[in-house]
């Protein structure tokens, strides 16, 4: 067992399923020598040269729609995009080829393809540096999506997409990537893909979280605590297939929920958990299900005041709580 | 048994084929016509909902898929890529079946509209509607052959209109970087549904956009199947070699119009649509093979007769098959299955077993709180 960062167990990973597989492959804009913008692929490239570490042009759509063709024809290729920003130009590779290859093609063809990207605000980012793009392909069946929150999580759910058989996009919060330091055990280990974790024990309100704001949730949660307010923090780990056990198992018993995410607010992630808890939890229910999360404005603004106002924080998820906790 | 083998014409040996092969071909190409024609009848006759044809392609897609090893290399085909598909390893039943979207289609399991044809089996890749999306995906099949170091080819085609998308330029900026055995092959029929080649494209040829890339690009005649044949062995040879891609350019007639929902009459001028039949592969290849000795009346009756029972046969089996079973339609979003995925409120239709999905999730709040 290890203190590592939350980067140093991408990085690790990366070159162990590299070690194990021959068929893993590593693809993207400056993920070679240079070892990615934020060295997550540093050292990759040392080990295991130009086949199978390659440097694309900038080129989003050729990434994934080339990591498509090449997962095909027998490799597990990684494709990276520099920041989830600028995934868009492969979002047709993504929705209308990895997405619908297995289910059009009558289980004739399958995509075993994970596609990595940093995600998220708090860095002065700006508008294209900083956004949460999950709802965009959790909205999309055939897709898995993973954003994990901590180092050991990152380790096991980036081993298991890395092994799945079909296209996972797996979304790292760049700024945890320094920031978040845990404990990761030597040694091999998976963390299964659509299964959530209770990290925070509690019984009067039950909040759902993943990535960034999973952290931040247990720290309002210990906010709250001191104020007598029982908080469940439910980690979700994987959003799409989502957990709906964990989830419904914590609402049904502490008849509270608030879901807090960074995105926009309207359409975001958790308006499909909301929907979900309302349908099928409606009878247990003691308050509204409550959303904290990223204001609708087209992007995060670069000024860090105006950037602090776009951030969800622990104070605003308390505050949150305490409006729920009251009825 | 003694076989006598009488040396090959000169035709097929110009090319390093016999006269077999030429036979086989010609074979190839007839029955792509016979299969499409019987899919515009079955259309106009109220049997199937939607044809898109690859009527004036044929010549130019068996010349063109013949160099390539089945079951080895790969093709990535688009919606005219009928006689593509032949030529590699499907049939004419397997054909109609897409037409008829049954359960047994081996394209889909009739989950997509006609002319989305794959075939795992012969290494054909399922396309998608939305055009020149297949060129990454064969880009990439080409690059996990360099990197596996398994000598295959991958072959991707398309209509000149596919041809605009950005994807086909970053794929081919990447296949030339990488020198991939890689072969993009354009389909130029001369029209985007309704758009002339002239507001598509500000040069002559697509095939002039290679130089920008460093590789060869090869201008052929798509009613001369032997030429066709010629230009993508050399593509094929090369990209075996190391050597990289190729772009061919076969220049094609589109004798039908865009698709059963369309009225080509409306853009494009009669007296075009009266020449068209004069670059038909199809005779052409025919004429030729009869002037090389290499086909006579009786074989061409035979073939003829063949393709007649074979499409015959490929039809009834089509029809007598069962549609898809609602219970099997959230099959295969992922290679397992995902309890926590909702099912309709609504069911899983006819033949749905309840052991098999309902026990899953409590189907309301009300249920879920008898537990």
């Amino acid at each position: 067992m290890a203190l590592k960062t939350f980067i140093e167990a991408i990085r690790e990973t990366l070159a162990e399923e590299m070690r194990r597989d021959d068929s893993v492959i590593v693809m993207g804009e400056d993920v070679g020598v240079k070892g990615g913008v934020f060295l997550a692929t540093d050292g990759l490239w040392t080990e295991f040269g130009d086949d199978r570490v390659i440097d694309t042009p900038l080129t989003e759509s050729m990434i994934v729609g080339t990591s498509i063709g090449a997962a095909i024809n027998g490799l597990r290729p990684i494709a990276e995009i520099q920041f989830a920003d600028f995934i868009f130009p492969a979002f047709n590779q993504i929705l209308s080829e990895a997405a619908r290859m297995r289910y059009r093609s009558n289980n004739g063809f399958g995509v075993p393809m994970t596609i990595r990207a940093p995600y998220g605000g708090g860095v002065h980012g700006a508008l294209y540096h900083s956004q949460s793009v999950e709802a965009f392909f959790t909205h999309i069946p055939g897709l898995k999506v993973v954003i994990p929150s901590t180092p050991y999580d990152a380790k096991g759910l980036l081993r298991s997409s890395i092994r799945d058989d079909d296209p996972v996009l797996f979304f790292e919060h760049k700024k945890m990537y320094r920031s978040v330091r845990g404990d990761v055990p030597d040694g091999e280990y998976t963390v299964p893909l659509g299964k959530a974790a209770v990290t925070h024990p509690g019984t009067q309100i039950t909040v759902i979280a993943y990535g960034l704001m999973a952290h931040h949730a247990l720290e309002a949660a210990d906010v709250v605590a001191e104020e007598g307010i029982s908080v469940e923090v439910v980690d979700l780990r994987t959003l799409r297939p989502i957990d709906k056990e964990t989830v419904l198992g914590s609402v049904r018993k502490t008849g509270k929920c608030l879901i807090v995410y960074e995105d926009n607010r309207f359409g975001g992630y958790g308006a499909e958990v909301a929907a979900i808890v309302a349908e099928e939890a409606f009878d247990y229910l003691d308050g509204p299900v409550s959303r904290i999360c990223g204001p609708d404005v087209p992007g995060v603004p670069y000024n860090h005041v105006l950037e602090d106002w776009f951030m969800v924080n622990p104070e605003k998820i308390a505050d949150g709580i305490r409006v729920l906790a009251a009825y | 048994m003694a076989v006598t083998r009488k040396a090959p014409s000169k035709l097929a040996a110009s090319v390093g084929l016999t006269d077999d092969d030429l036979l086989a071909m010609y074979r190839t190409v007839a029955l792509a016509r016979a299969v499409d024609e019987r899919m515009w009848i079955l259309n106009r006759a109220g049997r199937i909902p939607f044809v898109i044809s690859g009527q004036g392609h044929e010549g130019a897609e068996v010349g063109i898929a013949w160099p390539l090893e089945r079951k080895k290399d790969w093709i990535a085909p688009f919606y005219r890529s009928i006689a593509t598909c032949l030529a590699f390893g499907m049939t004419a039943q397997d054909i109609l079946m897409a037409q008829y979207a049954k359960a047994t289609d081996p394209s889909s399991g009739g989950r997509q509209m006609p002319g989305h044809y794959g075939n795992a089996e012969n290494n054909l890749l399922s396309l998608s509607s939305p055009v020149a999306t297949q060129m990454l995906h064969a880009v990439g099949i080409a690059l996990a052959a360099k990197i596996r170091k398994s000598g295959q080819v991958a072959l991707t085609s398309m209509g000149e209109g596919s041809s605009n998308q950005g994807d086909v330029h970053e794929g081919l900026n990447f296949a030339a970087i990488h020198k991939l055995p890689f072969i993009l092959v354009v389909e130029n029929n001369g029209y985007a549904i309704s758009v002339p080649t002239s507001k598509q494209l500000a040069t002559e040829n697509v095939a002039d956009r290679a130089a920008g890339y460093g590789i060869p690009g090869v201008v052929v005649d798509g009613s001369d199947v032997v030429a066709c044949y010629r230009a993508s062995k050399e593509a094929v040879e090369r990209a075996r070699a190391g050597d990289g891609p190729t772009l061919i350019e076969a220049k094609v007639i589109r004798l039908t119009a865009h698709s059963s929902d369309d009225q080509q009459t409306k853009y494009r001028p009669e007296e075009e649509l009266a020449d068209l039949k004069s670059h038909d592969a199809l005779p052409r290849f025919r004429a030729e093979l009869r002037d090389a000795g290499v086909l006579d009346e009786a074989t061409e009756a035979r073939i003829a007769a063949e393709i007649k029972a074979e499409v015959d046969a490929a039809t009834d089996h089509s029809e007598s098959e069962p549609d898809p079973d609602p219970s099997t339609a959230m099959r295969w979003v992922f290679a397992e299955d995902w309890p926590s995925e909702t099912p309709p409120s609504w069911g899983l239709g006819g033949g749905h077993s309840e052991t098999e999905h309902a026990a899953e999730e409590p189907r309301s709040a009300a249920e879920g709180a008898k537990d």
